[in-house]
């Protein structure tokens, strides 16, 4: 094969890899706008507050340290100990219900009813608070996240390639264990949704708030539920980011990524969320590999969105969205 | 309104600060934000060095120091802010180092027309370096043109001086900082003979895939890589997952610290840095701090970074601002200078070994001696290599003397369009 | 009692349509632009001027810009950032290719072009809507400020990206460049400000407006009754970019006077100033003031308090200022959805009624 074939091979699939990454953080979002209709702005500072508690955890880290340390002029320097991996994730699955729990009582059960964008805005000030906790739990250190994901080329597949084209094609092992993360989250939400009681309660709520409620469904128990579960979303993409980019301030700008995904795939739609994550991912890779050279680089920020824009002009609801029907 | 106005009210109430007639170094940090890991190493060291003055010396000539801190978060108009809050607190502020590039561009002109002195290590707009026209502004021992110039003659020496058809490639945070190289690179690329490559990448820089990838298909034989922040970290990751050969990568001196490279652990084995000042603690003013500052517990952070590579830059950058106050007080025969007495202290401040090792801070940084022209210093930087096995940065060459010629003609470029922009007289003549 | 219009006797739609149907109100009103145009200019120090008044107002101007977009014709746009480089990058080619003319015209000629390109960014808004909306002019925002970092005409080939304004007068007093005085500033940007404020309120209580808030309302019932939504929506988009332009520019010129588009312009500008939309009212012009004055003088009252009063270490502050600041826009939402201005407008009936309630 040509090397410019190859090469491009090589993009597309790392392009693919790169979608199922920002499909993990768009499934958030669509998982609260699609049961309560809310743009979830927090999503990003959600998956960094759950993998800066993890790793907070993990390394048995004092809460609020530099804080104590400040006021009361102690020395306080962790725990001492450190936590298995499998359970610091509990706990830090733990600690986001608690958050639901909260954002539902503190928040959302006050602005039932309310315009969506004035929803919007109310997680946007969610997200300045917990960008700020986050900070002060925490502290702004750069940390390390490891979970054991195993990172670095995948060497079968580049000699395999080696072997039959005389050039390796480089493939991200992180990401071919994000994929299956992606793919066992996909099936386990699939699942729950499909054949619990709860699941099927969510669905019911999502297609119909009111109808929901006449058939005794307690919203504030689903959208504790709703928000719970995209916490432990926001989690999985926080310990799949975090392993790739360590866990710092700028992975809550994540969320900036997941944006024209979600545009492209609908922003009520799970399989979406995915095709959508998928496209965006390959042709953001493609133009800068193609484009990109021609014109000085770094398009794929701007190109995500234009791509997603595209789209919409001609599918104004995303690809797999609700149909919009506008009545007088 | 009437809440505006009241909390207008309360704001003037609570802005007028503490007023004491010390010497003013304000410290515009950052330990928020995306370049909080970053800010914070830096800005210990910076404090802690005033801390030590203050415990050990009483200050400077008998003038106690009074370091404000004012926390930028990286963001212009907070610089703005935090510039306009701190200038004249006590008798006014004497010099600023904010380490941003951005909020340096901003207080340029603001400092020259307020007339207070900014130094600004190893950042900012390189052609300050000429003190003809930027009469209150220095920078250094090095610019980044020094760095770039000297990354280059390094490889010359690896190659047996010749870099000919080699493919060196750029891989640059896309930003007034990130760009600032590409000149000099460009201008060596046509004197040397080498392929140049430019690669930008995006603030924040959590996505190389696309970067490294080319670089895998184009097989630079060097990559050299402007940084700042978690591009660093995520470039050396992506570099150890594409097997691309760390020792072929030179980092500048802000993609060079311990935070850079620890997340990938051995993976970083290897990695070069340009650098201007020496690592590691072994210092005999680090005793001095352990004895006045940490264990009285006065150290910011607790001196928890002492001895990393950005906390000695903020050491050195106290240094070199404690040490231009002490030539000031000399120069005008007062202990309580003022901001331009301390500009003539910048002037003609002369870092020799000696006056080094009477510090406590043998061999810490190039020799170098300021003048009405030269603000730039000598413009001699050295590399450090990266060990991953005992987590240190170990000093790889002597200190590099730069292309002074080709600097000197770009430095002239640059700082004439300012002045003709500006209309600025050449202050040396 | 004090407070109050004894019945309703307005026997002209003018008197019924008028902006301050209250004396009191009126007089208030007068008041305050007394005090900023007569006293504010004779007091004001450089630390009043750069962290709170020029930010203030040129914010003020932008978020009245955004207003007119999203609280009058129902379009979220996040591109308000690119948008404001547009402003900024249009002035400094301006400034630089033609030293002669006075900065106030190249600050409305950048306002005009900005208003161009925003008419371009708009069209999308035809087709789509909502939040996809919103995340498409996000297209905008990224694009923009890749292009003017990308392209080195935009900033005159200097070395580095950065643009830096020249020194610019207005008969004869310094406005932009390192040598101005605070009052000088800040009296030429507050007539941008009154002279945004006087037309944004006669444009939307006019037939513009009014189109503009059927289209907000619902749009395919205001297409039926006859209001184009092309030209509404296109004519919102151009306004509102006019404005935002305008700040911009003077953000760029008067305010930090050197800029880099991506740390000045980016995404979270246009964050920020839909917040101050959001916060301040949606569909209000006083609204737009609010919120700018709350977004601008929150954290530099709690950085004060903080660091200033109780002596806080500064990153704690920091991170306290957000929680506070995020907690506070919750607090209000919840309180008032319809922002500071509703408060205000619901304070103001109940002092009608003061003391005698029904």
């Amino acid at each position: 094969m040509p090397d410019q074939v190859l090469f491009a091979l090589e993009v597309t699939i790392n392009g693919l890899m790169a979608g199922v990454l920002y499909a993990l953080v768009a499934l958030g979002f669509v998982l609260i706008f699609k049961a309560s209709g809310i743009f979830n702005y927090a999503q990003g500072v959600m998956a960094l507050f759950a993998a800066l508690t993890l790793v907070g955890i993990m390394e048995g880290q004092v809460p609020f340290e530099h804080l104590i340390n400040a006021t009361f002029g102690t020395g306080i320097h962790g725990f001492g100990w450190q936590v298995p991996a499998i359970l610091a994730i509990v706990l830090t699955v733990v600690v986001m219900v608690i958050f639901a729990w909260v954002v539902n009582w503190l928040v959302l059960r006050h602005l039932v009813g309310q315009e969506p964008i004035i929803l919007f805005m109310a997680t946007i000030g969610l997200a300045y608070f917990l960008e700020g906790l986050g900070d002060m739990m925490w502290g702004s250190d750069i940390r390390t996240l490891d979970v054991g994901l195993p990172q670095g080329i995948n060497t079968l597949v580049d000699q395999v390639t080696f072997d039959a084209f005389g050039y390796g094609l480089f493939i991200d092992n992180l990401d071919i264990s994000a994929t299956i993360i992606a793919i066992v989250l996909v099936a386990a939400l699939v699942a729950f949704s499909q054949y619990t009681k709860e699941g099927r309660a969510l669905r019911a709520v999502a297609d119909d708030h009111q109808a929901a409620l006449s058939v005794g469904i307690s919203l504030n128990f689903i959208w504790v539920l709703t928000w719970s579960i995209a916490g432990f979303v926001a989690l999985v993409a926080g310990i799949v980011w975090g392993a790739k980019s360590g866990v710092q301030f700028s992975l809550s700008l994540i969320a900036l990524k997941a944006l024209p995904v979600l545009m492209l795939g609908g922003f009520t739609s799970i399989p979406g969320a995915i095709v959508g994550g998928l496209i965006i991912g390959v042709g953001e890779k493609l133009f800068e590999f193609w484009v990109g050279p021609l014109v000085g680089g770094a398009t794929e920020n701007w190109f995500a969105y234009v791509l997603a824009l595209v789209f919409l002009v001609f599918r104004p609801q995303g690809l797999f969205g609700e149909r919009i029907i506008e009545r007088v | 309104m009437k809440t505006l106005l009241t909390s207008l009210a309360l704001g003037a109430a609570l802005a007028a600060g503490p007023v004491m007639a010390d010497l003013t170094f304000p410290s515009l940090s950052y330990r928020t934000g995306p370049y909080a890991a970053n800010g914070a190493q830096f800005a210990d060291g910076y404090a802690d060095y005033f801390a030590l003055l203050n415990a050990r010396d009483g200050g400077i000539g008998g003038e106690r120091i009074n370091m404000p801190e004012c926390e930028t978060g990286y963001d212009t108009e907070k610089g703005v802010e935090c510039y306009e809050a701190t200038k004249d607190e006590g008798d006014g502020a004497l010099i600023y180092q904010p380490l941003s590039t951005g909020i340096t561009y901003q207080l340029i002109p603001k400092l020259a027309a307020d007339g207070i002195p900014m130094h600004t290590l190893g950042y900012g707009r390189t052609s300050v370096s000429n003190g003809d026209v930027f009469k209150w502004i220095f920078n250094y021992p090095a610019t980044y043109w020094d760095g770039a110039s000297v990354a280059i003659k390094y490889l010359m020496d690896e190659n047996g001086g010749d870099l000919s058809g080699k493919k060196i490639a750029l891989l640059y945070h896309n930003s007034a900082y990130g760009k600032e190289p590409i000149r000099t690179l460009t201008e060596l690329s046509q004197m040397h003979g080498f392929e140049f490559l430019e690669l930008a990448v995006d603030h924040p820089g959590q996505e190389q895939k696309s970067q490294w990838l080319q670089i895998r298909r184009e097989r630079p034989d060097y990559v050299i890589m402007w940084g700042w922040g978690v591009m660093n970290q995520v470039a050396i990751q992506e570099a150890a997952n594409t097997r691309y050969p760390m020792d072929q990568i030179i980092g500048s001196w802000w993609a060079g610290s311990e935070i850079d490279v620890l997340p990938s652990g051995a993976g970083a084995d290897g990695y070069k840095a340009l650098n201007f000042h020496a690592v590691g603690d072994d210092f005999a003013l680090y005793h001095e701090l352990e004895e006045h500052v940490w264990s009285q517990g006065l150290g910011a952070g607790g001196g928890e970074h002492a001895g990393s590579v950005l906390y000695n830059r903020g050491i050195y950058a106290a240094m070199i601002a404690a040490e231009a106050a002490k030539k000031a007080q000399e120069i005008h025969g007062v202990s309580a200078i003022d901001a331009a007495q301390m500009r003539d202290g910048l002037e003609q401040l002369e870092m020799t070994e000696e006056k080094m090792a009477e510090l406590g801070l043998e061999g810490f940084g190039p020799t170098f001696s300021a003048s009405c022209t030269n603000h730039g210093g000598s413009g001699r930087v050295a590399i450090n290599q990266w060990n991953a096995g005992d987590q240190t940065w170990s000093v790889l060459t002597d200190y590099i003397q730069s292309d002074q010629e080709l600097i000197a003609r770009l430095v002239e470029e640059d700082s004439t369009a300012y002045a003709e922009e500006n209309d600025i007289a050449p202050q040396c003549e | 009692m004090l407070y109050r219009e004894a019945g309703d006797f307005k026997t002209s739609y003018r008197a019924d349509s008028q902006t301050f149907p209250i004396r009191l109100d009126r007089w208030a009103y007068y008041a305050i632009l007394a005090v900023a145009i007569f006293v504010v200019p004779f007091v004001i120090d450089d630390y009043w001027l750069n962290a709170i008044f020029l930010p203030l107002l040129i914010y003020a101007i932008a978020a009245l810009g955004l207003n007119i977009l999203t609280g009058y014709c129902g379009q979220v746009s996040l591109g308000t950032g690119g948008f404001m480089a547009v402003g900024a990058y249009s002035c400094y080619k301006l400034m630089t290719s033609f030293p002669d003319i006075s900065i106030a015209i190249h600050i409305v000629i950048s306002g005009l072009i900005t208003a161009a390109v925003g008419m371009l960014f708009g069209l999308p808004s035809l087709r789509i809507k909502g939040f996809y909306l919103a995340v498409a002019t996000l297209a905008a925002q990224f694009f923009l400020v890749w292009l003017f970092n990308r392209v080195p005409w935009f900033y005159n080939y200097s070395a580095s990206g950065q643009i830096s304004a020249p020194e610019r007068t207005l008969l004869g007093v310094p406005i932009t460049g390192a040598g101005t005085q605070a009052w000088a500033t800040y009296l030429f940007c507050l007539a941008f400000v009154v002279a945004s404020a006087w037309i944004c309120r006669n444009l939307t209580r006019g037939s513009m407006g009014r189109k503009w808030m059927a289209i907000r309302d619902m749009d395919i019932a205001a297409e039926i009754i006859g209001v184009n939504p092309l030209r509404a929506k296109l004519s919102a988009f151009g306004v509102s970019s006019f404005f935002v332009g305008i700040s911009g520019a003077l953000f760029f010129a008067v305010y930090l006077g050197a800029v880099e588009v991506g740390a000045a312009f980016g995404i979270d500008k246009s964050f920020l100033i839909l917040f101050m939309v959001i916060i301040g009212g949606l569909g209000s012009i006083l609204g737009s003031f609010l919120g700018a004055a709350f977004m601008v003088l929150m954290p530099v009252l709690l950085k004060n308090v903080l660091v200033g009063g109780l002596g806080w270490p500064t990153d704690l502050a920091a991170h306290l200022e957000y929680m506070v600041t995020g907690g506070l826009i919750v607090f209000f939402l919840i309180a008032e959805p319809h922002g500071l201005a509703q408060l205000w407008r619901v304070t103001k009936e109940k002092l009608r009624l003061w003391p005698f309630p029904h």
